[in-house]
């Protein structure tokens, strides 16, 4: 395992929290303001700005993760892990709030909070996976290898989620097909595309944004005990001197 | 076939290892009696509609059963220092995933050879059939090559029998949906669809296993 590189340089981090906040701030006034209300769904529809792209972002999330994964097992520079890592806790907290928004727009639109579908089952088992991921990480002491096994869950999960897609859809199709609300509305006006287009980008800065900040976390704590390593070493051998 | 030999090698250590001490077939022949006996309290398999839910409460027995079996596998061999033994043997790392998973999928069909009539008697079901044969050893494999893989992971953690599950059944789910689907389908006489479902079932083993049999290298290296 070598230390590694740094990604990025001094102006990166500020350059994107400034990035996002202003395209966060134009995409909060379309959503609410600029965007027309939804004729069927009424205002709950405006959840969508949010949610569409917090599933992107989960899902890319997790591709950052699995490529990531792939490049510490060939190259094990432990900048990889740190990216993989940083990518995966944020990755785990958009998705949480995937189906908590997705939850609270099919209460009142589908009748219910929850639908086993290939969607909605697909990211609740995705988000088991990454939380398998993170435990792992946290109960094995050895880091070197609790960064190899993490990368393998990385690419073993990522890899898994067509599988499920598929497995979850094929299982339904068997099954009767739940009733849902269907929102049989005119097609979207533009400026409801515009708004989606907007959240999406602000969305990704802000995601971009926040991997970076987790970087530099990851990567101070990594040097920290580096010296604590360093430190506990020298010690011991001044207490062996002492006692010699 | 040289490294077929040294797979089988592999394979005979267990079964003698495992007839000499019978640490792990009893143990999760119980397990999953009890399991099927406790679906009977928590599920009406009675009625019309038990072939369904006995299916999954087939399956969800034969899981825990095989969590059980895979994790003590790996526990008694890191506890007697023989896992080490066999890293140092000079075979491909992938024969060992070989031999290992082929030790565990005996276990876990000795488990159903016994099960699967009791489980057909108690609930009256048809269970003699090629197709179940067919079936359970499809299920079995694909639960057990992800099972193999993440059990030595997790043995190398501090909560071992706790991360065997949290790793498994979420990467297994795909497994696990068309088996109990397929095993629904035979229980209930549906043949038509079978079919399909067997093709996606052996697809899933063929994937998941040589997902484990590439990364398993990278697993056991130091």
């Amino acid at each position: 395992m070598s230390p590694g590189g740094r990604f990025g340089n001094s102006s990166t981090g500020p350059a994107l929290a400034v990035g996002a906040g202003l395209t966060m701030i134009i995409a909060l006034y379309m959503m609410f303001l600029y965007a027309p209300t939804d004729s069927v769904q009424g205002p709950v529809q405006r959840v969508f700005y949010l949610h569409l792209p917090m599933a992107w972002i989960a899902y890319l999330a997790f591709f950052i993760v699995f490529v990531a994964s792939i490049a510490y097992l060939v190259t094990r520079s432990r900048r990889w892990d740190q990216l993989a890592r940083s990518s995966a806790e944020v990755g785990l907290v958009f998705t949480t709030l995937v189906i908590i928004t997705g939850s609270l727009w099919g209460r009142p639109i589908w009748g219910t909070f929850w639908e086993w579908d290939a969607r909605l089952t697909t990211t609740l088992i995705l988000w088991f996976i990454y939380l398998g991921y993170f435990m792992i990480r946290s109960y094995i002491p050895d880091q070197e290898r609790s960064m190899r096994y993490a990368a393998i869950i990385g690419i073993i999960g990522f890899i898994d989620v067509p599988i499920i897609h598929m497995s979850v859809r094929w299982w339904r199709t068997l099954h009767p097909e739940p009733i849902v609300t269907q929102s049989g509305g005119p097609a979207m006006p533009d400026s409801m595309i515009y708004t989606m287009g907007v959240a999406l980008l602000a969305m990704t800065l802000f995601f971009a944004s926040l991997v970076y900040q987790k970087l530099l976390v990851e990567q101070a704590r990594d040097e920290l005990s580096d010296y604590q390593v360093v430190e506990s070493d020298r010690q011991a051998d001044a207490a062996e001197r002492v006692t010699a | 076939m040289r490294s077929l030999d040294k797979v089988f090698a592999i394979v005979w250590k267990d079964l003698l290892t495992e007839v000499r001490t019978r640490e792990l077939v009893v143990g999760m022949l119980v397990f999953a009696m009890l399991t099927i006996v406790t679906f009977n309290f928590s599920f009406d398999l009675t009625g019309i509609e038990r072939a369904p839910s006995g299916a999954g409460a087939l399956w969800v027995a034969f899981i825990f059963a095989s969590l059980l079996g895979l994790g003590r596998a790996v526990a008694l061999e890191r506890d007697r220092g023989s896992f080490d033994g066999l890293l140092l043997v000079p075979v491909d790392r992938g024969m060992i995933y070989l031999g290992k998973l082929l030790g565990n999928v005996i276990f876990i069909a000795v488990v159903q050879l016994v099960t699967v009539p009791v489980f057909g008697a108690l609930f009256d079901l048809p269970v003699y059939q090629p197709a179940l044969f067919l079936i359970l050893l499809l299920g079995t494999l694909g639960i057990a090559g992800l099972g193999t893989l993440f059990s030595v992971m997790a043995a190398s953690t501090r909560a071992r029998e706790v991360m065997l599950p949290v790793l498994l059944f979420p990467v297994a789910l795909p497994v696990v949906i068309s088996t109990v689907r397929a095993t629904t389908l035979v229980l209930t006489d549906q043949m038509e669809d079978l079919v399909q479902w067997v093709n996606l079932l052996a697809a899933f083993d063929a994937i998941f296993l040589t997902i484990a049999f590439l990364v398993f290298d990278r697993v056991v290296e130091d």
